[in-house]
């Protein structure tokens, strides 16, 4: 098959993404529900104790993945943001109005799991280091987006500028990311790294990655369940959804 | 290099936002006066331990100053958008990336320019040594335009939308949080030995960011905002 042939547009229609979203949806959160599991099992009875920071470091499992998805997340939701400004394709901010409720939702399970880590660890459920200052700071940010689409009742103007305003967040990002690199702060330093050889049993390894996996799984089921809320709610006086509904 | 003719309008728009401000002092004033009420809130809430006051004082300066960025920041575009002139300056043929510029640099003089100014009497105030005093209004004056730039995104995006205040600082307040830290970060460090170069040259780096992103985003939520 010749590469100009693939329709890249197949799906930017709000009826053409619907029935595919509803498809996908029951294969992607079943096999989310079997990553989450499996990679529950392996850190919580696989994966050997920590010799300095005992059993307690065991929520690196569900700590690490949200925080990853939670800064993924929102690069996907700038980036669906970018394509819907690009090519005022109305399902891209869809996928991004869709996406923020789970990133924020990730975001809090970071900073949430990450005081019960910080307790034990560090004896203080918080501190104001750079790390976790900005993760707040990207909870806030998901949180205007969401209240800054809320609050525009002319859904196109809504979407536009809740693209606009994910798309200038993305720069804290990057600050999330290497903040621990660029300040010497009391969160540990990244727990993987690409280049560096791995700091942690492959058991461990193995269960943050299939937790990853299965977060990401997650999210992408989530998000499609909400885009087909989405698509309902706007497109309720098409006359192919009255036909879906009577059907 | 600018085009004559683009840099004569910015120049005009300049000094018709610094006019109108003129003519309207009161709306200044009334900032500035918040900046100060504000600053002089925490030596009553905190009491007025001298060692205290001193530690506090860089970190209670820049968010007075923030506030009363935030709290100017609703008249922005919100007298252009209601009487039209907006909708004339994105017709007119020149970039309204330049012309957002030229706004921002008024407001920046108009609501900005004063705190810096005022900055190191309140300093004073809080018994800061003449070092930090410096190093305090330094900080400010790098950092200060860069709120104006950031905070237009936010009066931009919530243009015309009911609570729009209240909004606009919501989305705007995480953005400042960076500036916030190195801003107040720079006096600390320079009382601790450390110099603040390190801090100040991150706040001329966010200002560099800023005064390249931010009238493009501005621009284009103010185009989103009038359609």
């Amino acid at each position: 098959m010749k590469m100009d042939h693939i329709n890249w547009f197949q799906w930017s229609s709000p009826q053409a993404l619907y029935p595919f979203a509803g498809r996908l949806i029951s294969w992607v959160s079943v096999l989310s529900l079997l990553c989450i599991a499996a990679g529950l099992y392996l850190g919580f009875f696989v994966a050997p104790t920590d010799f300095q920071q005992g059993d307690s470091y065991r929520i690196i499992f569900v700590h690490v993945p949200a925080a990853w998805m939670s800064m993924f997340l929102y690069i996907v939701m700038a980036g669906w943001a970018a394509l819907g400004l690009g090519l005022k394709t109305r399902p891209s901010f869809m996928m991004a109005q869709a996406i923020a409720p789970t990133g924020a939702l990730f975001t809090f399970l970071a900073l949430f799991t990450g005081a019960f880590w910080g307790k034990p660890t560090w004896g203080s459920w918080w501190v104001w280091d750079a790390r976790l200052t900005s993760e707040l700071i990207l909870l806030f940010q998901y949180a205007g987006v969401i209240l800054l689409h809320a609050s525009i009742d002319d859904l196109r103007r809504a979407d536009r500028a809740s693209a606009v305003l994910a798309l200038v967040g993305v720069v804290n990002v990057p600050i999330i990311y290497f903040s621990v690199r660029w300040w010497n702060t009391l969160h540990q330093g990244a727990s993987i790294s690409m280049t560096a050889a791995p700091k942690m049993a492959t058991t461990m390894l193995a269960a943050m990655g299939i937790m990853a996996l299965g977060f990401w799984l997650y999210s992408a089921a989530v998000a499609l369940m909400r885009v087909r809320c989405i698509i309902l709610e706007r497109e309720r006086h098409a006359s192919w959804v009255q036909t879906e509904r009577a059907s | 290099m600018m085009p004559a003719g683009m840099l004569a309008t910015v120049q005009g728009l300049v000094q018709r936002d610094l006019l109108l401000a003129w003519r309207r002092r009161a709306d200044a004033a009334t900032t500035l006066l918040f900046f100060v009420i504000v600053a002089s809130l925490f030596p009553l809430g905190v009491g007025p331990e001298p060692a205290v006051l001193r530690t506090i004082a860089p970190g209670v300066l820049w968010i007075a100053a923030l506030l009363s960025c935030l709290l100017s920041l609703g008249r922005l575009f919100s007298v252009d958008y209601q009487d039209g002139t907006l909708e004339q300056m994105i017709l007119t043929p020149q970039p309204l990336t330049a012309l957002v510029l030229g706004k921002i640099g008024a407001h920046w003089i108009v609501s900005g320019l004063p705190v810096v100014v005022l900055s190191p009497l309140i300093g004073l105030q809080f018994g800061l040594s003449g070092d930090a005093i410096l190093i305090l209004s330094l900080s400010l004056l790098l950092g200060t335009p860069t709120l104006s730039l950031v905070g237009a995104i936010g009066a931009a995006l919530t243009l015309g939308i009911r609570g729009s205040n209240l909004l606009s600082a919501l989305l705007v307040l995480p953005l400042f949080m960076p500036i916030l830290i190195f801003g107040a970060g720079a006096v600390a460090s320079s009382e601790s030995g450390m110099g603040a170069e390190g801090h100040l040259s991150l706040l001329g780096a966010c200002f560099i960011l800023g005064v390249t992103f931010a009238p493009i985003a501005t621009a284009a939520a103010l185009r989103i905002a009038v359609e």
